[in-house]
């Protein structure tokens, strides 16, 4: 039995955006896995719930007219997981979201809520920086799209505007962010299912015509700070470099001067930053395969 | 042909269970049933100074808040020992139902009872609380300084209490020249049980007398228990006993049982319900000892042990429960499983501002087991021995004998068990093989063995009580104390009574699952691994007098006499030619309608057993480590047991599998984590607290060797707990083997690996963190 005030069902957008106006405390709603965890441990105690888990228009992965792909805010990650979009496009998003939780989770669990959290442990959350995605979110002003790591302010906290009404309706992965690339993500975890990274590593690579040289490399951690980001150090030192294991080496030691673990009982800083450049490493390495490259 | 005994035969529970029949507590649930929450402390030691319950009583549903200012100045035991007439022998009592001295973060202090759970939330929310803190400690040897805060009155230095074993002269011994020093302290964690049913309990009063419906292992004791702490007569009260979703020791206590029984006294009778989450389950039920060793072993260049100290610091946590039980069977294993002439053992368990330890799988052993043999590990190696190779030379031999218990090693179980793993594992053709791996990822494989015994006897009485009616269909209803608890005990009571009768099937037996105070024949409960065992001896008793009882009315019936007849398959039959005389189900009928000489045929007996058995066994690991990520892959494991002979191999490699995967959590990742500033649990949920998944799991194997035990009627011995013992030292002995590390800490985490291996020289970060 939750501690709920109340609940509100929007069946479309537009009901939804009218709902936050009508009710701007009220908290927004999709699978329930995080929002109904933290109720029941009395954080969200007494909570108006606005449902939008029924608005269908936001599920699904489909391709826009420009190439971009386009993620329902509402899709699942088993969903995403087996999407044949994703899978010729963005695999690794796919790979990464089928290491969240478990089974059930995974088939209740949106990445719009895994982004609208806020949370750096996010396992889909590393590989969206790393490819550049968009967020979209729809309010009574209409639709505005902002890159992901401006969505992200700080821990636990994201870009959405309570009092324009808007929820986040899609997750956008432009042509140019995807196109020729390939990655990897690693997920550092104390076991196999059913936990939270205790760091999360996506690295992607797009290589020269001769898959010789690096074109472009990205790398994103979760964890690795209050809200996942990027190794801009790393991407720029690899950036036209010939593909070798000695680059993946710098590469790795790189990331070290962007990212800020903390120190926690989960885990300590230099541990965390041990297996970050381990990670790095090694997914660099795996991306460049991928991308048909030899080291 | 029958189906009795050491048959694979499926559970008598399966399809009930796995069609979600089988009613729990919860399944059982009088409508209108009021909600009971507790107010946990938010502060580690010291005293509430008052609790302001305006708010919570204003809150609409909310029926009546209790604080530890209400409760009957009665403090009361909860460990679920059987009862001693020895006062000198009977557990601590030292808690209140509600306690005013909070001595952990988490202690009860104050319930709400409520119409609906979210009012009695709200309420235990809206309480307002005044405590006067003190300081508190965590670590057990911390405890013990003079300067320590004290837990309990009484206690000095806090120790609940402190046994040795004396063999020899240690001091004299280790003067021989040349002797080897292998000394090591040896850390265990606090973890809990994570039995899938928290545990949870409804209590009413019905003619006078307080009814509770328990997720128990123990409603007998936990009769007595609730009678004692509520100040009534024990037959005042009635415990039933329903199905539960595991236990694993935790339900070896009273728990919630007398708090409920008490609250549904001050509501007048109406039925209350406490409902443990997993969050209260992790902190506020029982936890596993955290026991820290100091082992100095002297060696001769051969290997042999000259002498040995050992010292063991049991965590107690904030209430004596089953206190120096637990820390004494971890020393006195030592004392047994390498023989050595000269040993000075030293055990403390003492109090601290952790949650309570109780009876968990194991009871200490799986702390001594990873002590001892990790200890052995680095025996083996200083003498340049192979690990395996020690042990087959030094443990217990065969024939040894132990007076205090009467138990006698009969079959050299011990070396028996190594030697079926060794073959299994293909041990030495890998260990050479693993032992070329010099990359970043290196396999090793390794060996740890466990000892054990069964129930608590010469410790404490065992008893054991059984009632068996004939049914009109020939089949016999059976009842007794000893519980179904998740482990199979009704199906192999099914078998072990079709035995005993001469049925012709264990389908013939219907084993009364459930246990009701009022109806059970009393027994003791679900603990020391002792049910099979114990009640083996009932079952036979019993067995005997209800065949005497049949026999007699057929030759009564066939005007013979008994001594004529057996049972046979469900029949009655002449000894001398076999020939089938009646079946049981023509008896009972005739007995039960005959006019002149009605009889229900039932038999009832008490067993009083005054023997124990060794269960030894062993459990070899291969893993995979992956030095740069400070990650362990267990490849293989393999459990070997000697319990004797199997009553249902199928049921008793289930029970293998369970006890592995709750020793793999011991050994890679289980830990239950406090806040050193302010003593507040860390982890106390299923997402921070590392319990290992199946897919943390390779297949788990479990191989047996069946040595029939002399002293059971039906050669068993343990298997419940010996399971869970030795996989923690197995996998860390693999992993010393893999990368020269020898970790001296479970479990052995990432996190653990990454200090060890950076100590070692294995890995080197070129930035440290700023």
């Amino acid at each position: 039995m939750y501690d709920m005030k109340a609940l509100y069902q929007a069946a479309s957008v537009e009901e939804a955006v009218a709902l936050r106006l009508e009710h701007p405390a009220a908290q927004i709603i999709a699978g329930g896995s995080d929002v109904l965890v933290q109720m029941r441990e009395g954080k969200r105690a007494g909570a108006e719930l606005i449902s939008i888990y029924g608005i269908d228009a936001l599920r699904g992965v489909s391709m826009e007219p420009d190439g971009t792909l386009r993620i329902g805010s509402l899709t699942s990650f088993s969903h995403i997981t087996r999407d044949p979009l994703i899978q010729k496009y963005i695999n690794v998003l796919g790979e990464a979201v089928d290491q969240v939780g478990g089974p059930q989770i995974r088939n209740i669990g949106t990445i719009g809520g895994n982004t609208c959290n806020g949370v750096t442990s996010a396992d889909s959350a590393s590989t969206l920086h790393a490819w550049d995605a968009v967020i979209e979110l729809t309010g009574k002003n209409g639709v505005r799209r902002l890159p992901i790591r401006d969505f992200y302010i700080k821990a636990g906290e994201v870009d959405i505007r309570a009092e324009d009404g808007e929820i986040q309706t899609a997750v956008l992965i432009p042509k140019e962010s995807y196109e020729d690339c390939f990655g990897h993500y690693i997920k550092y975890a104390m076991r196999n299912a059913m936990d939270i990274a205790t760091l999360g590593t996506s690295v992607n690579v797009r290589l020269s015509a001769d898959k010789k040289t690096v074109e472009r490399a990205r790398v994103a951690f979760g964890v690795a700070g209050p809200v996942p980001l990027r190794a801009a150090t790393a991407e720029a030192m690899a950036k036209g470099q010939i593909v070798s294991l000695e680059l993946a080496e710098r590469f790795a030691q790189a990331v070290t001067a962007d990212i800020n673990p903390r120190d926690s009982w989960r885990a300590a800083k230099d541990f965390r930053l041990h297996i970050a450049v381990e990670s790095a490493k090694r997914a660099f390495i795996e991306s460049v395969k991928l991308a048909g490259g030899e080291l | 042909m029958s189906i009795t005994v050491g048959k694979s035969v499926a559970r008598v529970d399966a399809f009930d269970k796995v069609t979600g029949r089988t009613k729990y507590y919860e399944d059982r649930m009088p409508a209108g049933a009021l909600y009971i929450r507790i107010k946990h402390a938010e502060i580690a030691h010291g005293f509430v100074k008052s609790v302001d319950t305006a708010a919570a009583e204003a809150i609409d549903g909310v029926v009546k808040v209790l604080t530890c200012f209400d409760v009957p100045d009665i403090p009361f035991p909860t460990a679920g020992h059987p009862w001693s007439m020895d006062p000198g022998h009977q557990d601590v009592a030292d808690r209140h139902l509600l306690n005013r001295h909070v001595r952990y973060y988490g202690d009860d202090v104050a319930v709400v009872i409520a119409e609906n759970e979210v009012a009695a939330m709200q309420g235990v929310r809206a309480l307002k609380v005044e405590y006067e803190e003190l300081p508190f400690v965590l670590d057990v040897q911390k405890a013990m300084e003079p300067d320590a805060p004290q837990i309990h009155e009484n206690y000095p230095g806090n120790i609940l209490k402190h046994t040795d074993i004396r063999k020899g002269d240690y001091a004299a011994a280790i003067q021989e020249p040349g002797l080897i020093k292998v000394e090591g302290w040896y850390e265990t964690p606090t973890v809990q049980h994570c039995h899938i049913e928290n545990h949870g309990c409804y209590a009413y009063e019905e003619n006078g007398r307080v009814v509770v419906v328990s997720s128990t292992q123990i409603p007998h004791i936990i009769r007595r228990i609730v009678g004692q702490a509520l100040g009534r007569p024990w037959a005042d009260v009635e415990i039933i006993k329903p199905y539960i979703g595991g236990g694993f020791g935790n339900k070896q206590d009273a728990l919630y049982e007398p708090l409920c029984a008490w609250c549904s006294t001050q509501v007048n009778g109406r039925c209350v319900r406490i409902d443990c989450s997993r969050e209260e389950t992790f902190v506020s039920n029982r936890v596993r000892h955290a026991i820290r060793f100091h082992i100095v072993s002297w060696l001769r260049k051969d290997g042999q042990l000259v002498a040995r100290k050992v010292e063991c610091f049991s965590n107690q946590g904030a209430y004596a429960s089953h206190g120096h039980s637990i820390c004494a069977k971890a020393l006195g294993s030592f004392a047994q499983i390498y023989p050595c002439d000269h040993m000075e053992c030293d055990g403390w368990t003492v109090f601290t501002n952790r949650p309570a330890a109780g009876a968990m799988r194991g009871y200490g052993m799986p702390q001594a087991s990873f002590a001892d043999e990790a200890n052995i590990d680095e025996c083996a190696a200083a003498v340049g021995m192979d690990p395996l190779e020690y042990r087959m030379k030094f443990i217990m031999p065969k024939d040894y004998h132990d007076a205090f218990s009467g138990n006698t090693n009969y079959f050299d179980s011990f070396r028996a068990c190594l030697e079926k793993g060794r073959d299994a594992m293909d041990y030495d053709r890998r260990k050479a093989e693993f032992a070329k791996d010099t990359g970043s990822v290196r396999r090793g494989i390794g060996a740890a063995s466990f000892w054990y015994n069964t129930g608590v006897y010469p410790i404490s009485l065992e008893t054991a009580s059984n009632r068996m009616q004939l049914n009109l269909d020939g089949t016999v209803t059976m009842q007794c104390g000893e519980t179904e608890i998740g482990q199979g005990a009704d199906t192999a009571y099914a078998q072990m009574t079709a035995k005993a009768v001469g049925l012709k099937s264990y389908k013939d037996v219907h084993v009364v699952s459930c246990q009701d105070t009022d109806i059970t024949p009393t027994g003791l409960g679900a603990y020391a691994s002792r049910q099979t065992y114990m009640e083996g001896f009932a079952i036979d008793q019993t067995g005997r007098l209800l065949r005497q009882k049949i026999l007699a009315y057929a030759a009564e019936m066939l005007g013979c006499s008994a001594e004529e007849l057996d049972i046979v398959e469900g029949n009655v039959v002449r000894k001398d030619s076999g020939a089938v005389e009646m079946d049981l189900s023509h008896l009972a009928m005739t007995a039960q309608y005959n006019p002149v000489h009605s009889e229900h045929i039932t038999a009832e007996s008490t067993a009083t057993i005054r023997s124990n058995a060794y269960s030894f066994g062993c459990t070899f690991a291969e893993v995979e480590v992956d030095i740069p990520m400070c990650k362990v892959t267990l490849k293989r494991i393999v459990n070997v047991h000697d319990c004797g002979s199997l009553i249902n191999p199928a049921l008793a490699e289930a029970q293998v599998h369970g006890g592995m995967s709750m020793g793999i959590g011991y050994g890679l990742s289980e830990q239950l984590l406090f806040d050193e500033k302010t003593g507040k649990p860390l982890n106390n949920n299923l997402l921070d607290y590392k319990l290992s998944t199946v897919m943390d799991h390779p297949d788990l194997e479990a191989l047996f060797v069946e040595n029939a035990e002399p002293t059971s009627p039906f050669g068993t011995k343990a298997l419940g707990e010996p399971p869970a013992c030795s996989p923690a030292p197995a996998i860390r002995s693999a992993i010393y083997n893999a990368t020269g590390v020898s970790i001296d800490t479970t479990p052995i985490t990432p996190h653990v690996l990454y200090r060890a291996f950076k100590e070692a020289g294995l890995i080197h970060d070129e930035k440290e963190g700023d």
